[in-house]
C-alpha cells in the first residue's frame, strides 16, 4: 500500500471502524450511571446481552463465511453439538467441550470436506 | 518473593490486583480462543492487503473480533464506507446491554464516571463473560483494577497473535483456517452456557440460539438486535413469571 493509502486506511479504521462500533459502548456508559447490580433493568440488560450472544452464536456456526465454510453445515452442527455434550459430561468443562468440538470438526472437515 | 510480599503493606495494592487480572486472562481458556481467533483475522488482513500495525491498531481500537472480520473484508473489497460502518455499527450494538449489565459491578467506592471509561472500551465478549463470572467473588474496592488487568492481559494476547497469523497467513491450510475460526462460536457457547446459573441465564442462551437462525431465514432486518430484545424480554418475564409464581 502507498503511503496516501496508507493514511487513509488509518482514517478509514477511526471512522468506519471505531467510532461506529465504540458509540454503543459510550450510550452503555451513559446509561449505567447510578444503576446497581440488582435493579432489574441490569437484569434484563444481562438477558438480552445474553440472547444476542446466543444469536451471534448460531449464526457464525451456520452462516458461516471464510474458511469455515468450505467445512459443511451438518459437520459445524454436529461438531458444536458434540462440543456441549462433551462440556456437559466433563463436569461442565469449558476446555473439555471446545476440545471435543475442534476434534470433531477436524475429523468431520477432513472426511467431509469440499 | 516472600521477602518482596513482607516489604509491601498489608493493604491490597491496586497493581497486585491487576497483575491477579491479568494472570486470570493468561490462564483461562479465552487465552487459546483469542489465540486462535486473532491468527485468523491477521491472515484476513493479511489477505486483504492491510498493514500489520494496522491490523494491531483495530485490535486496540475496535476490540470486537465480528467488527474486525466485517471491517477488513468490506473496506478490503471495495465496499462503500458507510454501508461498511453500518455493518460495523450493527454488530457493535450487543457491546450496549453488556456494558449497561456490567459496569455496576465496578461501581462504588467514589469511582467516577471516567474511572468507567476504560472498562467500557474493554468490554468485548470474551472480557465480559470472564468479568461476569469472577468479579462478583472479589471485593469491590479491587474490581476495576483486577477488570483492567484482565482486559489488558486479553488485548495483548489479541495483538500478539494478531502479529503472528499476519505473517503466517501464506502457509494456512483452508481446513485449520477454518477450525481457527471455529474456535470463537465453540468456546462462546459452552462459556456462556457454564455462566448460566440463573434460569433466566439459561432461557437468554437457549431462545436466542433458536431465535437468531430464525430471524436471519425469515429475512427479518436487524436481526440480532431483534434477537436480543425479543429473545431477552421472553427469558425476562418467563423467569418474572416464574418466580411470582412460586
Amino acid at each position: 500500500m502507498s503511503a496516501g493509502g496508507e493514511l487513509s486506511a488509518f482514517v478509514m479504521l477511526l471512522l468506519v471502524g471505531f467510532l461506529p462500533n465504540e458509540i454503543w459502548r459510550v450510550l452503555g456508559l451513559v446509561l449505567a450511571r447510578g444503576l446497581d447490580e440488582d435493579s432489574e433493568i441490569v437484569v434484563w440488560s444481562r438477558a438480552v446481552a445474553t440472547a444476542i450472544l446466543a444469536g451471534v452464536i448460531a449464526k457464525l456456526i451456520l452462516f458461516s463465511s471464510g474458511g469455515l465454510a468450505t467445512i459443511p453445515l451438518p459437520v459445524r452442527a454436529g461438531a458444536a453439538a458434540c462440543g456441549f455434550l462433551a462440556f456437559l459430561a466433563v463436569k461442565r468443562s469449558v476446555f473439555a467441550g471446545v476440545l471435543v468440538g475442534e476434534a470433531a470438526l477436524l475429523l468431520g472437515g477432513f472426511l467431509f470436506a469440499h | 518473593m516472600s521477602a518482596l510480599n513482607s516489604a509491601q503493606p498489608p493493604k491490597p495494592s491496586s497493581a497486585a490486583d491487576f497483575l491477579a487480572g491479568a494472570r486470570s486472562a493468561i490462564q483461562s481458556v479465552f487465552f487459546l480462543v483469542l489465540a486462535g481467533t486473532y491468527i485468523g483475522i491477521g491472515a484476513l488482513a493479511h489477505d486483504f492487503g492491510f498493514s500489520a500495525w494496522w491490523m494491531a491498531l483495530s485490535s486496540m481500537l475496535v476490540w470486537a473480533s465480528p467488527a474486525q472480520v466485517i471491517l477488513i473484508s468490506a473496506l478490503g473489497t471495495g465496499a462503500p464506507p458507510v454501508e461498511a460502518a453500518v455493518a460495523v455499527s450493527l454488530s457493535g450494538i450487543r457491546l450496549f446491554p453488556m456494558v449497561v449489565a456490567l459496569l455496576p459491578l465496578l461501581r462504588g467506592h467514589g469511582r467516577r464516571t471516567r474511572d468507567l471509561l476504560l472498562p467500557a472500551h474493554f468490554t468485548s465478549i470474551s472480557m465480559w463473560i470472564e468479568s461476569l463470572r469472577l468479579l462478583p467473588a472479589i471485593p469491590h474496592a479491587r474490581r476495576l483494577a483486577f477488570c483492567n488487568g484482565l482486559s489488558v492481559g486479553y488485548m495483548s494476547t489479541a495483538v500478539t497473535f494478531g502479529f503472528a497469523g499476519y505473517y503466517l497467513a501464506a502457509g494456512l491450510p483452508t481446513l485449520f483456517a477454518g477450525a481457527l475460526l471455529f474456535l470463537t462460536p465453540m468456546s462462546f457457547l459452552v462459556s456462556t452456557a457454564r455462566n448460566s446459573r440463573l434460569m433466566i441465564d439459561r432461557l437468554a442462551l437457549a431462545i436466542g440460539l433458536v431465535l437468531g437462525p430464525l430471524l436471519v431465514v425469515s429475512h427479518v432486518e436487524l436481526d440480532l438486535m431483534w434477537t436480543g430484545i425479543a429473545g431477552g424480554s421472553l427469558a425476562y418475564g418467563a423467569n418474572r413469571l416464574r418466580e411470582a409464581m412460586r
